[in-house]
């Protein structure tokens, strides 16, 4: 614990460096899988596409119980074939993408398909389009569900992002790894902590976000 | 105005939920589709602004057929009051009202300004009530909101699926009330559903009477309620026809329109002179600027006071348009067999006697034998 302290003091510059490492690759995976997450949930959700949305969730929850590492793995295989980077930031923002899509995909089907019909009928009576349908009404409303889902993916990955350091993308789980190859418990404790206390910040920043977009007539 | 020819729904479980149904309703005329639970009234309803489609028959709307315009311009130009109200809980009452008017690409001022009007409209103060949300609304003031916005758009067509539905009797009868006169001066074409007979009556310039999805009967509430055509009407419309008649007049018809009124500072005995030389044991006592306080009745008269001593002050009114079912129960608990008729301030127009009454009833019962 000590010995964890005093390194933190000596190198706090390496510290920061993995900890922003971490959150960037989270934020860019965040970022892309919320656009993918959310398009591809509205899209399942609409009429008709019920049994597709029954198929995008599953492959979705089927991806969460594969173990990231043998994904990371597979990935690289895959990456290097195509002839592209098969190591670093590219396959870990790839994978991370993906494992956050089911909280996403499953929220935003949910709240979707929680929107009163009557709400909608009263739209289409009185002239929305689909669109805008979408965007006034259904959107609107599963704001809050949809963001509760970005919360739990982001937690998610925030965690995952641990393990990317293994086909080198940095982050806080250098110093885990590194720890564990060297026996250095001390930079074992610095990585887990800080992902740990990174892992929380942003949820509780998320938190704040959820309720501040949540639209002022549905607050309770 | 709105026409339909022979327009049948089969759902696509085989519910045959309208059938054969054809129904004129003219511009400006007010058309109840009654009937029981399931009949097919929302069916109906929804053939029109073509929510639902039809499996046969033509709808059409000022001689165009409803199929020919392209369905959301149709439907924003057709004020729609859906059965659950359906205001939308993310939205102010004031952007809930603008719906259409944003869809018909208003600027924000104006859409603001048709707020405020309509909500003047409703007897909802627009300062105070513009900005607030759904969920901070009662019962009664987010159906009058539901029916500003199927007016948002100013349409000349409404279709309104039980508006007043969801609300107490009382708070019912002012909204029917406040719609009547609305209605008086906007003059849409409007297509009302209810169930309810007492306001199918009171509403309608014509109803249509539905029964397992076909039109039973399409007639102005009078004739619906002394030359009913068959069992089914005659038993819907009920044994009480007598009472259910004072729903079709008002009590502007039948009100004594210049009535003997006194002041609170007059003289008991000029009073009583007064009583004596109308033959009658009441005067209403008003204010000097004509507001209706209360009454004076013979049975109170005591020498040498002046009125306000004696008088008993009131504060139970009716107002011109109120039907006489309704001034009735009104006359029951104010006390004395008498109502005064006021104004919005309340000003005294006129005053009510249940004499009025039993002779509007007696002549109502004469319609009834002569059918
Ligand atoms: N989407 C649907 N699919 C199948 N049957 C339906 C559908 N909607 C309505 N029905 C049936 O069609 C019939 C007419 O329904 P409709 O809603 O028009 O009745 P209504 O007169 O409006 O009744 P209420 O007074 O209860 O509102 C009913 O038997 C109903 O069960
Ligand atoms: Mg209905």
């Amino acid at each position: 614990m000590l010995e964890a302290y005093q390194f933190v003091s000596r190198h706090p510059e390496m510290l920061a460096k993995w900890a922003v490492d971490h959150l960037w690759i989270s934020l860019v995976a965040i970022g892309i899988g919320a656009v993918l997450g959310i398009t591809l949930g509205v899209f399942i959700t609409a009429k008709g596409r019920e049994p597709m949305a029954e198929v995008v969730l599953y492959f979705a929850e089927i991806m969460m119980t594969v173990p990231s590492l043998a994904f990371f793995g597979l990935l690289m295989l895959l990456l290097s074939h195509i002839g592209l980077s098969a190591i670093g930031f590219l396959p870990a923002v790839i994978t991370l993408i993906l494992y956050g899509q089911l909280p996403i995909l499953r929220n935003t089907c949910t709240a979707i398909r929680q929107v009163d019909p009557a709400l909608i009928e009263a739209g289409r009576g009185m002239g929305m389009s689909q669109r805008q349908l979408l965007f006034k009404i259904k959107l609107p409303l599963a704001l809050p569900v949809i963001m509760a889902g970005l919360r739990n993916a982001m937690v998610l990955i925030i965690g995952i992002t641990a393990i990317a350091a293994l086909i080198g993308a940095g982050g806080l789980g250098v110093p885990i790894f590194r720890g564990l190859r060297n026996a250095r418990m001390d930079l074992i404790i610095i990585g887990g902590v800080s992902v740990s206390i990174l892992a929380l910040l942003v949820d509780g920043l998320m938190a704040m976000l959820e309720r501040w977009i949540t639209p002022r007539g549905l607050r309770g | 105005m709105i026409r339909l020819e022979r327009v049948t729904k089969i759902y696509s479980d085989g519910t045959e939920a309208v059938r054969e149904v054809s129904l004129e309703v003219e511009r400006g005329e007010l058309c109840v589709l009654l009937g029981p639970s399931g009949c097919g009234k929302t069916t109906t309803m929804k053939i029109i602004n073509r929510l639902i489609c039809a499996t046969s028959g033509k709808i059409y709307i000022d001689g165009m057929e409803n199929t020919s315009i392209n369905e959301n311009e149709l439907r924003r130009n057709i004020g729609y009051a859906i059965q659950d109200i359906g205001l939308f809980p993310h939205m102010t009452v004031g952007e809930n009202i603008g719906t259409v008017p944003a869809l018909k690409g208003w600027p924000k001022a104006r859409r603001r300004k048709r707020a405020k009007e309509l909500l003047e409209l409703l007897r909802m103060n627009p300062v105070d009530f513009i900005d607030k949300y759904p969920r901070e609304l009662s019962g009664g003031q987010r159906q009058r909101v539901g029916v500003a916005r199927a007016l948002g758009g100013d349409p000349p067509i409404l279709l309104m699926d039980e508006p007043f539905g969801a609300i107490d009797p009382i708070t019912r009868v002012d909204l029917q009330n406040e719609f009547l006169k609305i209605q008086q001066e906007l003059q849409k074409t409007i297509i009302f559903v209810t169930h309810d007979i007492y306001e199918a009556i009171k509403m309608g310039d014509k109803i249509a009477l539905m029964k397992e999805g076909r039109i039973v009967q399409y007639a102005p509430p009078a004739d619906l309620l002394y030359r009913p055509r068959d069992e089914f009407v005659a038993g819907f419309v009920g044994a009480d026809r007598g009472l259910k008649g004072l729903q079709l007049i008002r009590t502007k018809e039948v009100m004594w329109r210049s009535p003997p009124t006194t002041k609170p500072d007059e003289e008991v005995m000029a009073a009583r002179e007064r009583m004596e030389r109308e033959g009658i044991d009441w005067l209403a006592v008003v204010d000097d600027e004509g507001r209706f306080t209360g009454w004076v009745l013979s049975s109170h008269l005591e020498e040498g006071r002046k009125v306000k001593d004696i008088m008993s002050t009131s504060a139970i009114t009716a107002t011109r348009n109120a039907v006489l079912s309704e001034a009735l129960s009104l006359m029951l608990t104010s006390g004395p067999n008498v109502l005064a008729i006021v104004d919005r301030s309340n000003r005294l127009e006129g005053v009510l006697t249940l004499q009025a009454i039993q002779n509007a009833l007696r002549e109502a019962a004469q319609k009834e034998e002569s059918q």
